[in-house]
């Protein structure tokens, strides 16, 4: 067993580095970029922890994980104990760990960051996930009540999940209705391997089908069955169906071949795993030069992807400046270290074919930063006469999504804003249906995993109260 | 899962599949489609929904081999289970009592899909005029079901081998010269280019916006989240999947329908080589 370290000493270390494959190995490969922390460093780091009362870092976390907690049993290498502090609120740990945006939320928070030095508090949580999983701690078995409520989850992305999970604890009789061939949602189709590899979503949705929960794939709520039917057939539904509609950007040119959106891109890559054709059956396109176009994390996951798939120039076209540029820092950094190129104050007017319907070229304006606006951050101006092109061979086009109005159509009674969004009460997801709730991507537009979790959470603590007084 | 319960082959290279589904079937409407993958390697594999049946549970597929995956399907047996199939997806064909004749036509593989429309639009009052064309004899597909589901049926090959010997456009050509605005609609599914001529036939005759065509582009969830599927429809970008498959033909845009569908020739020409290699060296064919 670790010590207790004295304050003074605390602030006087520093993070604990995570050991990462190197950039020059990593770009040949799709294994995980951090290569996790040993006993040692977890320990070292978790020691750092100022055990606060009241934990500041709880209240950024949208998953209320009981982060003090869960360190404090690291120090004493009492990593099952940890590992079920965690769970007590969070069934996605292993993945949190890996993609939250932890430095806009509970390290932020983190007293430690005034120096410039929150704990690394994802870091430590995938630690103990990853213990965990290797050492098959798991959780308990619920008891399911005798006549449990039945409850119907639509999409098994991180809402959905997450809102299962806390309902299969309580006892109730769930079950996911997912479109695609594979559960996961977005963790599978479009986070990539190098940043969340897909035998650990496996396992965790293995652990949450353990508590009971039942999925179904190959289900296209909307199609194969109405969200009106389900209302019928169940006691309360959840629609967690994410936000699943590409934006382009209505440039000419962007139907050429060689042109993909980057959920296109990564679902090839992710999903029907391309990057391994053709062992795999789905292709890709990648050529020697590559323009991305937009400046979110998955723009990040996308240029990175196609250095991976053997790009020799992956470019980011960013119409902002660096600091603008909305995606992790950790995201830009590693990107930098890949050798990833970033065109910044750029936006694209055209896309430019040869004779064969095929992309050469990206016509693209340089722009000068004005006056903030409406989100504010300094709104971008074209410069007249900029023009210039990039030559590049595949665009690929990040730059967020829309409402898929499948489920949405199939759904009366349930309210959309003019963004095709359910709408939904931010604390409870309580749609205008009073047996529907929902949450994720579908009510608030493109976002993050964590903020997902944090809303399947919220809706199956409503789910529970609601159907409690409906006795 | 996903059964096969009954398996024919139609000729060297068009089969015809019975699917155990009974929940996509339950919902299939005309003009749907499904997507399938054969095993846990394979690509998401879209087409259109030939027949259903809610009660018995089933759906039917018909398709070509042209490339790895048709073949690989194509070697599976009664009694083999795909690993996936979900549906139904994209919008149903809009059909309604149109007061007076609708033409159908159907090219090659594209026969199979016209069944389901000409037989509602018949038990809908329509007066339905089948046109069905294949290149050769050989090729010619469910006759005698498509007979049974129109009012009118008339046969064509390209090589003259059965029927009569002409395209598909010739008796359309004729149709909408001899009866003008007694023919109230078309349906025309098959090839892209034999949609693109049918489309072009109604066009010079003043018709392009009564001309329906079931646009078969690229997919891959099919469900419209990544717009793989995108065609320039009336100048705007659709996405098939949800959007279509059918649209107006007059308003598509065919020529970058047709490029689109080439993106990946190289690699679906290698992959169907080593695949048939593989099967060689196997001694399977």
């Amino acid at each position: 067993m670790a010590e207790r370290i004295k304050a003074a000493e605390k602030f006087k270390r520093n993070r604990v580095p995570m050991p990462e494959q190197p950039p020059e190995k990593r770009v040949k490969n799709f294994d995980e970029v951090p290569l996790g922390y040993t006993l040692e460093d977890a320990i070292e780091e978790a020691q750092r922890c100022l055990q606060c009362k009241p934990a500041a870092c709880i209240e950024g976390c949208p998953a209320d994980v009981h982060i003090p907690q869960f360190i404090d049993k690291v120090i004493d290498e009492d990593l099952e104990g940890a590992f079920k502090e965690i769970k007590i609120t969070n069934g996605l740990p292993a993945v949190c760990g890996r993609v939250c945006p932890q430095e806009e939320q509970c390290e932020e928070k983190c007293v430690m960051n005034k120096k410039g030095k929150p704990i690394a508090i994802g870091r430590l949580e995938r630690y103990v996930a990853d213990w965990a999983r290797e050492h098959g701690v798991g959780d308990e078995k619920p008891q399911k009540s005798s006549q449990p409520k039945k409850i119907a989850i639509v999409g098994s992305g991180p809402a959905g999940l997450a809102c299962a999970t806390d309902l299969a604890k309580l006892g109730y009789d769930v079950t996911i209705y997912e479109a695609l061939h594979k559960p996961g949602g977005v963790l599978i189709y479009g986070i990539p391997e190098f940043r969340l590899p897909k035998s650990i979503v496996d396992y965790e949705i293995n652990k949450i089908k353990e508590l009971g929960v039942k999925i179904i794939t190959n289900y296209i709520i909307g199609l194969t069955e109405s969200v009106d039917s389900l209302i019928e057939k169940y006691d309360a539904v959840f629609l967690g169906n994410g936000a699943g509609a590409p934006r382009f950007m209505g440039i000419p040119g962007e139907n050429l071949n060689g042109v993909y959106s980057a959920s296109e891109f990564l679902t090839r890559s992710n999903l029907m795993r391309a990057f391994d054709f053709p062992k795999y059956d789905t292709p890709i396109n990648v050529g020697k030069r590559v323009a991305v176009i937009g400046g979110g994390n998955v723009a990040m996951d996308a240029v990175r992807t196609a250095k991976r798939l053997g790009a020799e120039d992956a470019i980011i076209v960013y119409r902002r400046s660096r600091t603008e540029i909305p995606a992790r820092a950790e995201e830009i950094e590693h990107a930098e270290a890949e050798g990833i190129q970033f065109e910044l104050l750029t936006n694209p007017v055209r896309v430019i074919g040869d004779e064969n319907g095929n992309v050469k070229g990206l016509e693209c304006l340089r722009m000068e930063l004005g006056e903030p606006d409406e989100s504010g951050r300094r709104r971008p101006i074209p410069i007249e006469g900029s023009n210039f092109v990039l030559d590049v061979d595949n665009v690929i086009i990040a730059i967020g999504q829309s409402a898929n109005p499948i489920v949405a159509r199939s759904a009366t009674g349930v309210e959309t804003n003019k963004w095709g969004y359910f709408v939904a009460d931010e604390e409870t997801g309580h749609t205008t249906h009073p047996k529907v709730w929902a949450g994720g991507d579908i009510v608030t537009g493109a976002a993050t995993v964590i903020l997902a979790v944090g809303a399947g959470k919220k809706a199956a603590e409503s789910i529970n109260k609601y159907l409690e007084e409906q006795g | 899962m996903y059964k096969i319960l009954e398996k024919e082959r139609w000729s060297e290279s068009v089969f015809s599949y019975i699917i155990d589904a009974p929940y996509v079937a339950k919902a299939a409407q005309p003009g749907q489609f499904i997507v399938l993958i054969t095993r846990p390697t394979g690509e998401r594999i879209p087409l259109t929904i030939a027949d259903s049946s809610a009660e018995e549970g089933w759906v039917q597929i018909v398709f070509q081999v042209v490339g790895k995956s048709t073949l690989e399907l194509s070697l599976m047996e009664k009694n083999d289970e795909l690993y996936s199939f979900a549906g139904p997806l994209g919008t149903a064909s809009e059909l309604e009592n149109f007061g007076g004749k609708v033409v159908i036509i159907g090219g090659g593989i594209g026969i199979a899909p016209i069944h389901p429309i000409a037989r509602k639009l018949k038990e809908m009052g329509n007066y339905v005029v089948s046109v069905i064309g294949a290149r050769t004899k050989e090729l010619l597909i469910m006759e005698d079901k498509i007979r049974e589901a129109s009012n009118e049926l008339i046969v064509v090959t390209d090589d003259g081998s059965y029927g009569r010997k002409a395209l598909v456009t010739e008796p359309l050509d004729e149709m909408l010269k001899t009866e003008g605005e007694n023919i109230k609609k078309i349906w025309a599914i098959g090839p892209p280019i034999m949609m693109k001529f049918c489309t072009k036939t109604a066009v010079a005759n003043g018709r392009g916006n009564d001309i329906i065509v079931s646009l078969n582009p690229i997919m891959v969830d099919g469900t419209g989240m990544c717009g793989a599927c995108r065609v320039t429809v009336g100048g705007k970008t659709k996405f098939a999947c949800v959007d279509g498959p059918e649209f107006i033909g007059g308003l598509v845009d065919f020529d970058e329908f047709m490029g689109r569908q080439r993106q990946y020739i190289e690699k679906e020409k290698n992959a169907l080589e080593s695949y048939k290699a593989k099967l060689q060296k196997e001694g399977r064919v």
